[in-house]
């Protein structure tokens, strides 16, 4: 029954084969069984959950459902959650209780999901290893020594053993995407604007985007339906409608133009990852998709850019965490001086730290243009290569990471070998433009993903590529041994 | 090449409000100064006459009538800080008392 897709699952509960309540303590007795192996879940909200469940039922009875009634989902514990811890992986936001609920998981829970509980993260979603987490690090159900990725870490472990069906992250640089190539899943960073940011903890706000992390292309494109869309509370949700993802699923594949940026295919990336890349492009050929090696000549400018404009937002961001009107505050504070500068270094770890004081060099006094302004005129040029190339494609595909998932402990001593596993993922956070990551076989045990990248709003010719692509290949529907 | 010393560290933790232990000051300024040599990279591009990118979309921020859509929850909001009385939020004391007649 874990194993199942949305939909069978929907029909399923639809013919009353099993309840919504008996589905959820499915999930529950599989959170408790197997978790304690892999530390992604932080919080369980197994009486909520039983509760929402048996609402479930009712509307199942009355008629009142919509595809995802009564289907269980973990969210990334970034979301504001009303009356449930919401802690961002983080000592500060420890004891923090959301009086609020963030607008995608509230649409979720309106569609009639089932809340199992709120996944790990790094801290702050800062990090590509979930390592920086203040409860602990996450293991990958594929490797239990290897990391799961990050920042997404936890719903990436959890979505991959089976605990929940779907899970929801967020991508600031790579956040989704990185774990779900490192768990053998679907995953997907829809455009800039796509899904409101309300209730999503800031971290980079220029470039953060919430998505689902799914076992098919199918599973989750039926959750994008449901998290996208125009929110008045959030000033930079786009008006654009919402198409219905899952009805271009099925489109052919023929005459579809796929751009190779030659610049992704460098020597960070490794043979294993390469040759995979390569069995997707002949499977893609033969579904009828013409190749076309592209130039995104900045391409090598995007991790440096990046990693100056994120910590630049992120150290104005974390300025709210300041120990007085909620979170950590630190034991007798001598001043006020003393009660921020405690709170905030007794609470906030080491990776995020660093990017605070990143971010505020880059924007002090005399700095500011050489790396703040400096940093988003790149930007423009990276966003620029974009557009030139979809003159001539609908769209680009790459390795998403040059190496798969690594052993837990490898490299958290040095940040920028860290900061390197986000190459081929960031620039499309710079751009704003919509990427999914999906199974493409394994090496040495461990999977491995495939990126696409699309124009903007193009998220359905993602997702029909990625699903043609699984009608053909079963890599996304292999389990972790022990799960 | 930038290199951060000890002493610039201790200036930037300040600005940011970060208390960083003593010990600490090294591994971080020697950090952040790889970093900040990663991120050069950025100056191999003369950008004299790029436009900067601040954002992913090319719009002007919307507009909505002055209308009430939030009714103060003070007492909700306030349940979550770690101290307060009187719907007043407490600090350690910012005034000094020798500089009172």
């Amino acid at each position: 029954m874990h194993t199942k897709s949305i939909k069978e699952l929907s029909k399923l509960l639809h013919k009353k084969t099993i309840s919504c309540v008996e589905l959820t303590k499915i999930f529950l007795e599989r959170m408790e069984k197997y978790d304690s192996k892999l530390n992604s879940f932080i919080t369980v909200t197994d009486e909520l959950a039983l509760i929402q469940a048996k609402n479930a039922d009712k509307r199942i009875a009355e008629n009142k459902t919509t595809p995802l009634t009564g289907i269980p989902i973990a969210h990334k514990d970034l979301f504001c959650t009303k009356d449930i811890k919401t802690s961002c992986g983080s000592k500060i936001l420890d004891n923090f209780i959301s009086p609020y609920e963030a607008t995608m998981t509230n649409k979720l829970k309106q569609a009639g999901m089932i809340l199992l509980g709120k996944t790990n993260m790094d801290e702050f979603a800062m990090g590509s290893s979930n390592e920086n987490s203040f409860y602990g690090h996450v293991c990958n159900p594929w490797n239990l020594q290897n990391v799961p990725g990050g920042s997404s870490g936890g719903s990436a472990a959890a979505v991959a053993a089976y605990l929940t069906p779907v899970a929801t992250g967020t991508d600031t640089g790579g956040s989704i995407r990185q774990p779900a190539s490192y768990c053998n899943l679907t995953g997907i960073k829809p455009t800039y604007g796509r899904i409101s940011r309300f209730g999503m903890v800031a971290f980079a706000s220029s470039l953060d985007q919430a998505g689902p992390m799914a076992t098919s292309a199918e599973d989750a494109a039926i959750l994008l339906n449901h998290m996208s869309g125009f929110d008045v509370q959030d000033s930079t949700s786009m008006q654009e409608p919402v198409l219905d993802y899952t009805a271009t699923l099925n489109n052919s594949l023929k005459g579809v133009t796929i751009g190779l940026p030659k610049e992704y295919f460098d020597e960070n990336l490794t043979t294993g990852v390469a040759v995979k890349i390569d069995n997707v492009l002949t499977e893609l050929e033969r579904l009828g998709a013409k190749l076309k090696e592209i130039t995104l000549p900045h391409s090598k400018l995007s991790a440096p850019a990046y990693y100056i404009i994120a910590p630049a937002e992120c150290s104005s961001n974390l300025a709210r965490f300041d120990g007085v009107r909620y979170g950590y505050r630190c034991k007798n504070p001598l001043d006020l001086e003393d009660l921020y500068a405690r709170s905030r270094g007794e609470g906030f770890g080491d990776e995020v730290k660093r990017r605070i004081m990143v971010g505020t060099y880059a924007l002090s006094s005399g700095y500011y243009d050489a790396y703040y302004l400096k940093a988003q005129k790149i930007r423009r040029l990276i966003a620029d290569d974009f557009k030139r190339a979809y003159e001539d494609v609908d769209i680009i595909l790459s390795p998403t990471t040059p190496t798969p998932s690594f052993a837990i402990g490898n490299s958290s001593q040095t940040p920028i070998e860290m900061y390197l596993n986000d190459i081929y993922t960031i620039p499309a956070n710079l751009a704003g433009l919509p990427a999914l990551s999906m199974p493409a076989g394994f090496t040495e045990g461990l999977p491995i993903g495939v990126q696409l990248i699309g124009n903007y709003f193009k998220e359905a010719n993602l997702l029909n590529i990625a699903h043609q692509y699984q009608q053909v290949t079963d890599w996304h529907q292999q389990i972790p041994e022990g799960f | 090449m930038t290199t951060l010393s000890e002493q610039d560290i201790r200036k930037i933790a300040h600005l940011a409000r970060l208390q960083i232990p003593k010990d600490e000051l090294k591994v971080h300024g020697e950090n952040l100064t790889k970093i900040l040599n990663f991120v050069e990279a950025i100056n191999t591009v003369d950008t004299s006459d790029i436009k900067p990118m601040a954002h992913p979309q090319n719009l002007a921020q919307r507009l909505r009538e002055d209308e009430v859509i939030e009714t103060n929850q003070r007492e909700l909001f306030q349940k979550l800080a770690p101290l307060t009385e009187a719907g007043l939020y407490l600090v350690p004391k910012v005034i000094n008392n020798t500089e009172e007649e």
